[in-house]
């Protein structure tokens, strides 16, 4: 093994592990993982039925919850309990399910506050335009050329709050390229899209793992996860039942009882009820 | 009835002290409610802070006037983090009932016995602003006259220097909030979870946007004692707060003039309707005899109720205030 290959940033190791993570809430143990292993640039998919613990999970990995007991790591780095703000910083970043398009900003604007590092943030800079301006013209041009991939750049100076469901859900992911992440976590990313735009926002994030950076995204479509998955995880009552390759998962016994009731297929009248 | 002193009043009233002071406060709250959507239901408590900043520091530790100024934006830093430590890691609400509480707090304090020596208790302080009194180019006790308006010289003194301070404050906020900042500060304001996903600390910002708008808070308060030439403890009640957010309505909140507009409108309005009442023809004064008697108690209730009732109905036909836009009032809906 090289000096390279044995760095934290080595290609085959894992960019995000998580260790005996349990989170309970009351007498509910709605995630108890012993182990999970990022893969480093590819899509991995998070599938499970309602309740089985995915969006908890997603919370604990991106800060926005905190974990009982259990470590998580990115890059080797032990981050349990950063706040979201700095796992931002440190290249992880998030959508939410329920999309948060800012609706009284402008598309342009939403872009622009997803940029990392703006020295117009500092107060005392914020009032002399001069010490921001050029880093904002740099700023906003990466705004608008993300904006012209996703091809929203039709709504740059409307309001947010003027989109429809799905076009937000584009706004929301391509807010997030804004922070030039390592990790793109989507929760949902298909959820309420109508299927034109969805086959879009698919190709979209087909093309992260080659600008280096690592997908994971929870999904109920189970055609969605085949497309585009490189791995799958299964989650059920806050554990992981099962992982492997989408062809892998789709034959796995386990999953499909999970997902679909035990005796699938069967005539009902013919099976033994005990 | 002398339409002629009705108008000179109204006008007057249109650029008073009263305009200016409510204006300064309620540019503080813009920033807090208007852009950053915190709700801060003691802007009082600020006024006062910066009140007794200048106040305690020269009736209690004997320093000069000067040295004061400075404790105006002291005290107001401190309140605020005192406010908001405990509070704006929760959810909005829980400012609103901090903020509230302490305005009555520090009121209640400030006029008890037991502080007498410190803020001068319920007879507050007198004899603390002759310094900025002694800088003014006009004659003090002398009427002066620019067209519709007429103000004694020590009130064209105050309201030189507050109008000045007032346009440079709102100066300063526009620039803020057309910056990378206030861009942040208005993400929080609408979802401060989206925000700390893009990393931001949205903590910190909020405590910076407390911060900021209670200064201006303070800074109003301070110019309200020196126009009154006294610190009274029961003068920062919250009926102030509340005519401080009803100006930002009237305005529209997160618009950079309308705490202007609005406490402009507001105050004309006020006494407006006073001076009209108290005008009313005999004739009309006994018509109304049965109603209601137009003593110079009920007037002063009058006043508010009609003003109420126009507010009533800018509510109903403008509710998003003078400036606010009815399109981005509509998002909220979506």
């Amino acid at each position: 093994m090289t000096a390279v290959e044995s760095a934290s940033g080595a290609l085959d190791t894992p960019i995000i592990t998580a260790t005996g993570v349990v989170k309970t809430f009351g007498g509910l143990r709605a995630v108890d993982v012993d182990k999970v292993e990022i893969r480093r640039n590819k899509i991995t998919a998070l599938i499970g039925p309602n309740g089985a613990g995915k969006t908890t999970f997603f919370n604990l990995l991106t800060g926005f919850d905190q974990v009982d007991s259990g470590t998580i790591t990115l890059d080797g780095n032990d981050i349990t309990g950063t706040p979201p703000h700095r796992l931002a910083e440190k290249g992880m970043v998030r959508t939410f399910q329920l999309t948060k398009a800012l609706a009284k900003l402008s598309t342009i604007e939403n872009m622009k506050l997803g940029a990392l590092d703006q020295l117009g943030e500092k107060f005392w800079a914020a009032l002399i335009p001069g010490a921001w301006a050029k880093q904002e013209r740099e700023i906003e041009a990466r705004a608008d050329a993300i904006l012209k991939r996703f091809n929203l750049t039709h709504m740059r100076d409307e309001f947010a709050g003027t989109m429809s469901g799905g076009q937000r859900k584009l706004l929301e992911m391509a807010r997030a390229l804004m922070t030039d992440p390592r990790v793109v976590m989507l929760d949902e990313p298909m959820a309420g899209v109508n299927p034109a735009l969805a086959q879009s926002l698919l190709e979209l994030i087909k093309m992260l793992p080659a600008e280096g950076r690592t997908v994971i995204f929870v999904e109920h479509n189970m055609d969605v996860v085949q497309e585009i998955s490189d791995w799958v995880i299964v989650m059920a009552e806050g554990r992981i039942i099962a992982e492997g390759t989408p062809a892998e998962i789709k034959s796995n016994k386990a999953v499909v009882d999970a997902y679909l009731g035990a005796h699938h297929g069967e005539d009902l009248s013919k099976v033994q009820l005990s | 009835m002398d339409w002629g002193f009705i108008i000179e009043r109204t006008f007057s009233a249109m650029i008073g002290p009263e305009v200016m002071i409510y204006a300064l406060a309620a540019v503080g709250l813009n920033v807090h409610f208007g852009y950053t959507g915190l709700m801060n239901f003691g802007q009082v408590g600020f006024m006062a802070a910066g009140a007794y900043g200048v106040g305690v520091t020269v009736f209690w530790l004997n320093w000069s006037f000067w040295i004061g100024l400075v404790f105006v934006f002291v005290y107001a830093a401190v309140l605020a983090l005192l406010l908001g430590i405990p509070t704006l890691r929760l959810r909005a609400d829980y400012l609103g009932l901090v903020t509230i509480a302490a305005s009555e707090t520090i009121r209640l304090l400030a006029r008890s016995r037991v502080m007498k020596p410190v803020t001068g208790g319920v007879e507050g302080i007198d004899k603390f602003a002759e310094p900025f009194y002694n800088l003014s180019p006009f004659e003090l006790g002398k009427f002066y006259s620019f067209g519709p308006f007429k103000y004694l010289g020590r009130d064209v003194w105050v309201l030189m220097v507050g109008w000045t301070l007032l346009i440079l404050v709102t100066l300063m906020v526009q620039q803020l909030m057309r910056s990378p900042w206030g861009r942040t500060l208005r993400a929080i304001r609408e979802d401060e979870d989206a925000a700390r996903a893009l990393g931001k600390n949205a903590y910190f910002f909020k405590m910076q946007s407390l911060m900021l708008g209670g200064m201006i808070g303070a800074l109003a308060g301070l110019i309200q004692v020196i126009q009154k030439s006294s610190v009274q403890a029961d003068t920062f009640n919250p009926v102030i707060t509340f005519t401080i957010w009803t100006i930002l309505i009237i305005g529209g909140p997160g618009r950079v003039w309308s705490p202007i507009i609005g406490s402009s409108i507001y105050w004309s309005l006020i006494v407006f309707v006073e001076n009209t009442l108290r005008q009313l023809p005999a004739g009309a004064r006994d018509t109304l005899r049965d109603t209601v008697e137009l003593s110079d108690f009920n007037i002063g209730m009058l006043r508010f109720m009609l003003v109420g009732g126009g507010l009533l109905l800018l509510a109903r036909f403008r509710p998003q205030g003078i400036f606010g836009s009815r399109e981005e009032m509509a998002l909220d809906r979506r």
